[in-house]
């Protein structure tokens, strides 16, 4: 299907070419990105549908706020202080474990694509970067950086 | 012929088409596992869930749907309100737009893309800020904790859930989830939740590091879509509902449904990454027999992950908070780690034990 596809756009575009600025034939890059065209189609499709859902509230639900209404809730009684207050900075250390070990994740997809072409070397070498995370991940755990108590 | 982009209209409008029809029955679908839900939790409770509108109950999805879209619109007077309409839009149009590489049979995938895990990790995490946002843009104490605590709780178990996903990598050599089910193909014991190859004593180390990898991300998918037991963000003795507390109507709906279609997309990851995808449990044809279609195959197995799910709901204490993120950084991620060595270590000795890794879907 996806052959077919790209026959489609390839044949098409290069019988355009000559009469509009796509000079360039196409490349292998625009039926790479000719892929992702119906991933745009869903992305707009889930847009319409969310919109959908809110118009449709707006046309057919009752509005009346009223002061207490669309006052914060907070169990029954007024709010006293800012909402968006100060919070435990253990947060902000998982965010920033979670930024160091999901780019190690994403360097080790190629590589668990391509471990039989890529020999000993190539396995060995990610066997110590592992180690080397692993260190980290020791040193954050002693510093106890994971623990919530 | 109308071309657009050098495109030709047709096979806009058949994509289109195809992308509608998947929509739609995404939806109905999830209006029916919503409801299977409740039924699961009630028979579990000694209940009959709901049973009312339409033959068992069948129809309460729908009615449901109607009484959110009669519901008042609430925006509180304080909230940031570009931000507050827009949170659950993102969520929504995130949780749809992962669907698009999840292939349901051979060739049924909106885009078969080389990149296909990639992407889901990459969309899936994106549905954060639809939270994050939604909690902020509240400007009320219990959304605002809430979404905290939900974002920490789904950024650490995406973490555990990359890992496990590199060990599937690692024996099948693709991207492509189409390719990763047809590595899949022969019978349940080539499933990589199991691994077992009865002829061959090397399977002995594969199958108890593949099966624990699948026990792994059956729980991950728990906390990372914020299920119970792991259903801190929505603790409603704590926290009243999580980020949602402010949200009403069909702002509400958009939420719910995205949460559930990220249910129902973890559902699908297990089936394709593990269970074998669309391919029979057993690869047997027999002449009398009608074959079953592969769809009904992968759809069987999302819903009875799904029911799994349900049953977890239902028969499973909350945990805390503490021992929620103990668990995830003090356990799946080592023994994540440690199952990526000794795969690779496996894949370098022996070579890759997938078998169709050639033929296309």
């Amino acid at each position: 299907m996806t052959d077919g596809l790209q026959f489609i756009a390839f044949s098409t575009v290069n019988s355009v070419s000559s009469g509009t600025q796509l000079s360039a034939p196409l490349s292998t890059q625009s039926a790479f990105l000719l892929e992702y065209l119906p991933v745009v189609m869903l992305f707009a499709i889930g847009l319409v549908i969310s919109l959908a859902f809110l118009v449709m509230a707006k046309i057919f639900a009752p509005s009346s706020p009223d002061a207490e209404k669309i006052s914060t809730y907070e169990c029954g009684f007024n709010s006293f202080d800012d909402s968006r207050m100060k919070f435990d900075v253990r947060f902000y250390l998982v965010a920033i474990l979670f930024i160091i070990f999901d780019i190690e994740v994403a360097f080790l997809f190629p590589w668990a694509v391509s471990i039989d072409k890529i020999g000993v070397y190539g396995w060995a070498v990610v066997m110590i970067f592992l180690f080397e995370l692993a260190v980290g991940l020791a040193y954050a755990w002693k510093k106890g950086a994971l623990d919530w108590e | 012929m109308i071309e657009l982009f050098g495109m030709e209209w047709p096979w806009l409008l058949w994509k289109l088409v195809q992308i509608l029809l998947f929509v739609i029955v995404l939806l109905v679908g999830l209006a029916f596992l919503l409801l299977m839900d409740r039924k699961v939790w009630a028979a579990v409770q000694l209940r009959r869930g709901p049973n009312v509108v339409g033959p068992f109950g069948l129809l309460q999805s729908f009615a449901d749907f109607l009484k959110f879209v009669f519901k008042e619109l609430i925006i509180p007077a304080g909230s940031d309100k570009v931000l507050f309409i827009l949170a659950p839009i993102i969520t929504l149009v995130t949780a749809f737009g992962v669907w698009a590489v999840v292939p349901a049979a051979p060739g049924w995938v909106i885009s078969n893309l080389n990149l296909g895990v990639l992407y889901i990790l990459a969309i899936s995490s994106l549905g954060v800020y639809g939270i994050i946002i939604g909690g902020w843009a509240s400007n009320s104490k219990y959304p605002f904790l809430g979404a905290l605590r939900s974002t920490a709780q789904m950024i650490s178990y995406e973490v555990s859930i990359g890992f496990i996903l590199i060990t599937v990598l690692l024996l099948v050599g693709s991207l492509n989830l189409t390719e990763i089910v047809n590595a899949q193909a022969g019978g349940f014991w080539n499933w990589h939740a199991l691994m077992l190859d009865f002829g061959d004593p090397k399977s002995l180390i594969l199958f108890p590091v593949m099966f624990y990898m699948f026990v792994l991300f059956c729980i991950s998918a728990l906390a990372e879509t914020n299920r119970p037991p792991f259903d801190l963000p929505e603790a409603e003795s704590e926290l009243v509902a999580g980020y949602q507390v402010e949200y009403s109507s069909t702002a509400y709906l958009l939420f719910m449904i995205g949460e559930y279609l990220n249910i129902v997309l973890m559902c699908a990851m297990l089936t394709v990454m593990f269970l074998g995808g669309w391919h029979a449990p057993l690869d047997v044809k027999l002449s009398f027999m009608p074959q079953i279609p592969p769809f009904f195959w992968f759809a069987g197995k999302v819903v009875f992950m799904f029911f799994l799910f349900a049953m977890v709901k239902a028969i499973v204490p909350r945990y805390r908070y503490d021992q929620l993120m103990r668990l995830g950084w003090k356990v799946f991620l080592p023994s994540s780690l440690v199952a990526i060595v000794i795969v690779s270590t496996y894949v370098m000795m022996f070579g890759r034990t997938a078998v169709g890794l050639a033929g296309g879907g």
